[in-house]
């Protein structure tokens, strides 16, 4: 069937509930508003008000309830508002939920699941439209998952309420609208893999979440140039599985990879530190990274276009990965 | 404009012993005998347990040591005042309510040394001791993060109707956190069955408590979230068993959260790393110790004729042999094979951890810092 991004969110809410008695939601309007990008519209009415909570607006505290409700046998899912709101909450999620596990010996684990939009596009200016990913994935304890498919929305949620570790997943907000198949009965991909999105042979570009749909985009700009190139989505940016984009490059000898990100300290700089570590001999061309200008994501529409990444660039990033024709 | 009435729990201070050693008959919980005596070995213990581990740290032997010298009281109610299935979500002085509620002296010891009997497996500070056994997790050194946890395990045990309650502590410097403000109003808003207790020891580091707060107490501040609030002589262990075991079981019958002030003061130290004599003067500490939480109860216990000299100089002497018999018994422990730090950080060891295991393990292990020193 066809569905939005966004409902592929709310199925996978809702199928955890029916699921396991466990599973409730808490956050900022997720009950009655249904959740400010509506991920929760109409849960409320069909869980209650035990299994569905709207918080006060107290991010660390509500994220800290959760941990406590995890440790105390439940499966929460926690719903933040942005990744840039998240950051109130990453004293809880940094220094509590990803040592748990590992300062008690194993003997307490958190299986608490972080939703947070993330991303720009939407002209909500620096303090809504961040790409904060890279942080979460950058500590040891969370896993991170960033879906950038209708189907990836609700399997990845689905896997995510099932891990027995703190998963924090990121859904990129333009994303939300975007209509895909989505197949509720399909058995899920492992959320742990990247995934070949779109197999080619003449480059790699590396993207995920709210850059897929770019990347691919650009790919198809690409063929039209006579250049095959394949589409690697990272899918979980913690940990990385890097066989895959290794494999990739193996076949390809070039690479770009996308991050919405600004280019210093980003994830796209570990995925270009890892294949040049592994895979250096491998490479044909100097790797290439599509970042965003590395200024406070402004509101004005032009210069917001002109700040994120954009499927020209990743097409002239591409075009400059590939060199001079032989 | 409400007003909060001169003779309301918040404002004033709850005590039940004398300073004659007799008690108030109307606040008297009237223990029986052995729990009289229990609590007083409890406190006893840990007050021989802190000189010993200081002494060790100052040796070089551990890494880190906060005493509670001064505080005993509060801890040891706690831990008579609550059953083995509640949790406890404790701050930097709570340690001993674990080792009350029946964790094993040699366990406890471990977590200091950080060897390989450690169920902690080396991997936390002493004074931030935790037993999943015991339902004990580990402090949060940010200071507030404990207490929305604690009120979240409360919210579970509510939702799961399991008749649990959640202690949560916090001392006066960090009701200044925004954890503890917004962990009060979650309580209060969703009425989960937890007791948070602020232990006001008057001194935040080098930061005395009226920094910390105008309030006329810390109490008071349950009023501002619809808690139920209670304010408590942090010294007399009676008090406090009274006033915490009330709290807890209101918590566990009606689901009502409570917040106690328990006043006392840091006789030592803030931790191994601190010199308070930088920033107290001595007379104040001399003042408080004229309120040794141990003395005071001693008084009393000797009044009641279960104490006496040769009592004590017993209890003394088998408190020592346990300490000594144990820490002979951990000290020569072997600390945790490098190789168990990739463990635990996911439930199953990931790939890349086992990569750099194996990129670890191609190189020699430096010297062992077997028996501690570090």
């Amino acid at each position: 069937m066809r569905a939005t991004y966004r409902e592929a969110v709310r199925s996978a809410l809702r199928t955890a509930c029916r699921r396991d008695e466990r599973v409730f939601l808490l956050g900022e309007d997720v009950g009655r508003y249904g959740g400010a990008y509506a991920c929760s519209l109409g849960l409320l009415e069909e869980f209650g008000e035990a299994r569905v909570r709207d918080t006060p607006l107290a991010e660390s505290t509500f994220v800290g309830a959760a941990i406590g409700a995890a440790i105390g046998g439940m499966r929460p899912i926690v719903e933040i508002m942005t990744v840039n709101f998240s950051l109130l909450a990453l004293d809880q999620i940094v220094n509590n939920a990803a040592t748990l596990r590992h300062m008690s010996g194993g003997q307490i684990s958190v299986p608490v699941v972080i939703r947070m939009a993330t991303g720009g596009g939407r002209q909500l200016a620096a303090q809504h439209s961040h790409s904060l990913e890279g942080w979460y994935a950058h500590v040891p304890g969370l896993r991170v998952l960033a879906p950038g498919t209708v189907q990836d929305a609700r399997d990845m949620l689905l896997a995510a309420i099932e891990e027995p570790d703190p998963v924090v997943v990121v859904e990129h907000q333009f994303l939300y609208p975007m209509e895909g198949d989505l197949d509720e009965t399909a058995p899920p991909v492992s959320p742990w893999r990247a995934l070949v999105r779109r197999a080619g042979k003449d480059l790699t570009i590396v993207a995920w979440g709210g850059s897929l749909p770019k990347a691919l985009a650009a790919a198809d700009v690409l063929a039209r140039e006579g250049v095959d190139a394949e589409v690697i989505d990272l899918r979980c940016l913690r940990p990385i599985d890097f066989p895959t984009v290794l494999a990739s490059v193996a076949r390809t000898h070039r690479l770009v990879v996308v991050d919405e990100a600004w280019r210093t300290g980003s994830l796209a700089g570990e995925v270009v530190a890892r294949v040049a570590e592994d895979a250096l001999y491998d490479l044909d061309a100097p790797p290439m990274r599509v970042c965003s200008a590395e200024v406070p994501i402004p509101y004005a529409k032009h210069l917001e276009d002109a700040a994120l990444p954009q499927v020209r660039q990743i097409v002239e990033a591409a075009r400059r990965a590939r060199g001079p024709r032989a | 404009m409400t007003t909060v009435p001169d003779n309301d729990p918040t404002l004033g201070l709850f005590s039940v012993l004398r300073d004659d050693g007799s008690s108030d008959p109307q606040a008297d919980p009237f223990l029986d005998d052995p729990t009289l005596l229990g609590m007083y070995r409890e406190m006893l213990r840990i007050r021989i347990l802190d000189e010993r581990m200081l002494a060790r740290q100052r040796q070089g032997r551990i890494g880190f040591y906060g005493t509670v010298t001064g505080q005993e009281a509060t801890p040891i109610a706690t831990a008579f005042a609550t059953r083995p299935e509640d949790w406890i979500f404790p701050a930097l002085r709570e340690n001993a309510i674990m080792l009350a509620r029946g964790f094993p002296l040699e366990k406890w010891l471990a977590q200091v040394y950080g060897n390989s009997a450690d169920v902690l497996k080396g991997r936390q500070m002493p004074s931030h001791m935790s037993g999943r056994a015991v339902n004990q997790v580990s402090w949060g050194s940010c200071l507030g993060p404990q207490l929305p946890q604690a009120v979240g395990a409360a919210w579970a045990a509510k939702l799961k109707k399991d008749p649990v309650v959640t202690v949560g502590f916090i001392g006066d410097g960090a009701t200044s956190e925004p954890d503890f403000h917004s962990a009060m109003t979650f309580a209060g808003v969703y009425k989960v069955p937890c007791v948070l207790i602020c232990q006001n020891n008057h001194w935040a580091i080098s930061v005395p408590s009226s920094r910390q707060t105008s309030s006329k107490t810390f109490a008071i501040k349950a009023h501002a979230y619809g808690v139920r609030g209670a304010r408590v002589d942090g010294n007399d262990v009676l008090a406090l068993y009274r006033t915490i075991k009330e709290a807890v079981e209101h918590a566990r019958t009606t689901s009502e959260p409570t917040f106690i002030e328990a006043v006392t003061y840091r006789i030592g130290a803030h931790s191994s790393s601190d010199d308070p004599t930088r920033y107290r003067q001595e007379s104040e500490v001399e003042a408080w110790r004229l309120r040794d939480p141990l003395v005071r109860y001693e008084r009393y216990l000797r009044r009641a004729e279960l104490l006496d000299d040769a009592l004590k100089a017993s209890m003394s002497a088998a408190i020592e042999e346990q300490i000594a018999t144990a820490v002979r018994a951990v000290e020569p422990i072997a600390p945790p094979p490098r190789s168990s730090m990739v463990e635990d950080v996911y439930a199953t060891v990931p790939r890349h951890l086992r990569e750099q295991l194996a990129e670890m393990e191609a190189h020699p292990a430096p010297p062992s810092a077997h028996g501690a020193g570090h």
